[in-house]
């Protein structure tokens, strides 16, 4: 079918260069994230992360120190090298230099700059400098401004601090441990209820399929204050058990659905003739219809997993808001967010932290993904 | 360490509770309640047979009536109390929402989420479906615009906040408008109207890859006469696609507008990241978690109104599947 209405070799192209700018623009939001990941602090905010392969030109502000003052031949000589104070450690070569803050790139590198209280500054381009004047500097040595090309640095560091300081490895734990109970135990129970559902007989089973059906629509919404009503009341309240449950009644529906249209589909011989030759119900589930169920079970697995990983709502409603109990969404929507709204590489790495595992698994078992999804889909 | 070692404990308590009840369950079934022995195994066995299905249905009925049934019920009633539940109200609750300017808000906003989001993402998905299935790298395109259905909406959030971010050198489009010539940097977040529409392509970007994938299938499945037939009566491909494909998979179609549809009307993530429901961008999600914790009665109504919104999509959806097991 491919190929018959793309003949024209025009219209190739096309179609080559339309999907090129579709992945394009589904790829680069994250590829930027990703550069920025890795990107220091201070190149984040002075050129794009587009720009990252190349040398980043920042200012900086250095003060010296007057009691390194020389004196000779009637002249005080103040010399060293502006990378040597903390700020500026190891930027790479000065494109330019200034006396005053408005202007901190006034004279390129080599000149000589007039200071204020009288003398001449030099900064050559390796980053020494020399001030000389009639009289000694006061207290406070001139002030040196200088813009300087640093070389890329790439970091760990934004990721060493989101982990160490900011609690994200507690976050990562807990989102682990909401993740995966709620992911194994629906599954066990949906797989019984799919068996029950497709292959059992009894009276009123196509109104309780239906229910499944029309279960997968209630929004989430609806269950949050009346359920966390009842987890108080039950003693439960807000707590990992809590959650766990939440996420298996509201993951039921669609594992039901799924493992039921699946096994719905299994071959009637199979079965019957393992009825036959004695086999009971829970034989015949645990050791024919749950093995041959492997690929339905294995999507909706991937599936429950990446929406219990991502989930933010059900979290902030049934687990308490201390922060020993956040998971990873909840950490970066309520804390990161707000209190380092402006440092973009913490919440890159941040964010890539969260991601990290839903990638791998969505990349190693897209395969699964994308049949359970057909499955529930596509008649 | 404690945390880990507590949720894998508790991981072992939960999945060995469910494995434990189900063989249990089937032991006691089949060894003392209804033993196939004694006067009458057979009698025995038949009684064993029709209680099991309940047996393997109870605990999916339970959670499945316990936190999607009884929440519809207890929502509704919990939505006729005031704030804290002391006192009946009725519909009090309901008339405070219709006079509220910032919950109009919300709905309008909403609805302006559930007419782009599925119509953007489908068509998308289904142009993206068409063009991938016709080269030969189109399994990696395909895994690239599927990604971000593995990110979650926050994750997704903070990658367009940097996309959008107002400063030049870390905006993206802020770069690009640099780069056309225009000096001043826009916060596309705050432009008041247009800035839901910068939301709404966070979760077309995401959803965009569901569809594709779904659709894909579906084109794959038409037969390939109606196609040749058509290329034999001098078609141009645009005609093919839109008179000849489309049409064949409508049904698919429908289910993937329904199911983006669905979860348009529950999604919060976003406006709760990128904006807090500030500038204007409040949606109904958003709306009632600004008072979940604070005011339940409000919380609930506004929950309910979501719940009838879903109604109409839930009715379809039950017919459908009716129609399919006959």
């Amino acid at each position: 079918m491919a190929g018959h209405a793309g003949r024209k070799s025009g219209l190739v192209w096309a179609v080559h260069l339309s999907v090129a700018a579709l992945v394009v623009i589904w790829l680069l939001p994250t590829v930027g994230l990703l550069v920025s990941s890795f990107r220091d602090r201070d190149q984040i905010s002075a050129s794009g992360w587009w720009k990252a392969p190349l040398p980043v030109e920042q200012t900086y502000r250095v003060r010296t120190d007057p009691e390194a003052a020389v004196e000779r031949h009637g002249r005080v000589i103040l010399s060293g090298n502006v990378f040597d104070s903390e700020d500026s450690a190891g930027a790479g070569t000065v494109t330019g230099f200034g006396v005053t803050g408005r202007a901190p790139a006034e004279f390129a590198p080599g000149e000589s700059a007039p200071l204020r209280g009288g003398g001449r500054l030099t900064v050559a381009p390796d980053g020494s400098f020399t001030a000389e004047a009639g009289s000694p500097f006061g207290r406070r040595g001139p002030t040196i401004y200088f813009e300087a090309a640093s070389p890329p640095k790439v970091t760990l560091d934004n990721y060493r601090m989101v982990l160490g300081a900011d609690g994200m490895d507690r976050a990562f734990i807990n989102t682990l441990t909401v993740t995966i109970p709620a992911t194994v135990i629906p599954i066990l129970i949906a797989a019984f209820a799919a068996y029950a559902l497709s292959w059992m007989e009894f009276p009123g089973r196509g109104l309780l399929i239906a229910a499944v059906v029309g279960l997968l629509v209630v929004p989430l919404q609806l269950a949050l204050v009346p359920l966390l009503r009842l987890h108080e009341t039950v003693g439960i309240g807000q707590s990992f058990m809590g959650i766990w449950f939440a996420h298996t009644g509201f993951g039921l529906p669609l594992a039901v659905y799924l493992l039921r249209n699946y096994m719905a589909g299994l071959p009637r011989d199979i079965i019957e003739s393992a009825r036959v030759d004695g086999a009971t119900d829970f034989q015949v589930f645990t050791r024919i219809v749950l093995p041959l169920s492997f690929p339905a079970l294995a999507s909706f697995a991937i599936f429950q997993f990446l929406w219990t990983w991502n989930d933010l709502l059900v979290a902030k409603v049934f687990l308490p808001a201390a922060s020993e109990t956040k998971v990873m969404t909840v950490k970066i929507a309520d804390d990161l967010l707000g209190s380092y709204g402006g440092d973009w590489g913490i919440l890159a790495a941040a964010a890539f932290i969260s991601m990290a595992v839903p990638l791998v698994v969505f990349f190693a078992l897209q395969r699964y993904l994308v049949r359970g999804l057909l499955a529930g889909s596509v008649k | 360490m404690s945390p880990l070692l507590q949720g894998i404990a508790t991981i072992l308590i939960g999945v060995g509770g469910c494995v434990g009840y189900f063989y249990g369950a089937n032991l006691l079934l089949d060894r003392v309640i209804f033993p196939p022995s004694g006067r009458d195994p057979g009698a025995n066995i038949s009684r064993a047979n029709a209680v099991r299905p309940w047996l393997f249905m109870a605990p999916a009925m339970a959670a499945l009536g316990l936190y999607l049934v009884y929440p519809v019920l207890g929502s509704f009633w919990r939505s006729l109390f005031n704030r804290d539940g002391g006192s009946f109200i009725g519909l009090g609750n309901y008339t405070d929402l219709a006079a509220d300017p910032a919950f109009r808000t919300a709905v309008l906003n909403n609805l302006l989420w559930v007419l782009v989001v599925p119509a953007a993402s489908t068509f998308l998905g289904l142009v993206a479906a068409q063009l991938t299935d016709r080269i030969r790298w189109g399994n990696i395109a395909k895994s690239i615009i599927f990604m971000p259905m593995a990110i979650s909406f926050v994750g997704a959030s903070l990658i367009w906040k940097f996309v959008y971010a107002n400063e030049a050198d870390i905006g993206l489009l802020n770069a690009i408008r640099a780069a056309l010539g225009f000096d001043d940097p826009i916060d596309v977040i705050q432009i008041p109207f247009w800035n839901n529409f910068f939301l709404m392509a966070i979760l077309i970007w995401i959803q965009t890859g569901f569809a594709m994938v779904i659709l894909s299938a579906a084109l794959r499945g038409i037969p390939d006469e109606t196609i040749e037939a058509a290329i034999l009566d001098g078609a141009n491909p645009f005609q093919i696609f839109f008179r000849i494909m489309v049409p064949q998979i409508t049904g698919t179609i429908l289910v993937v507008w329904t199911t983006i549809t669905i979860l348009v009307l529950k999604v919060f993530d976003i406006v709760y990241t990128m904006t807090g429901g500030n500038f204007g961008t409040q949606i109904l999600p958003s709306y009632m978690m600004s008072y979940m914790f604070k005011d339940d009665g409000r919380a609930t109504a506004v929950a309910f109104v979501i719940m009838l919104i879903v109604l109409p999509v839930m009715v379809w959806n039950i017919l459908q599947a009716r129609k399919e097991m006959r």
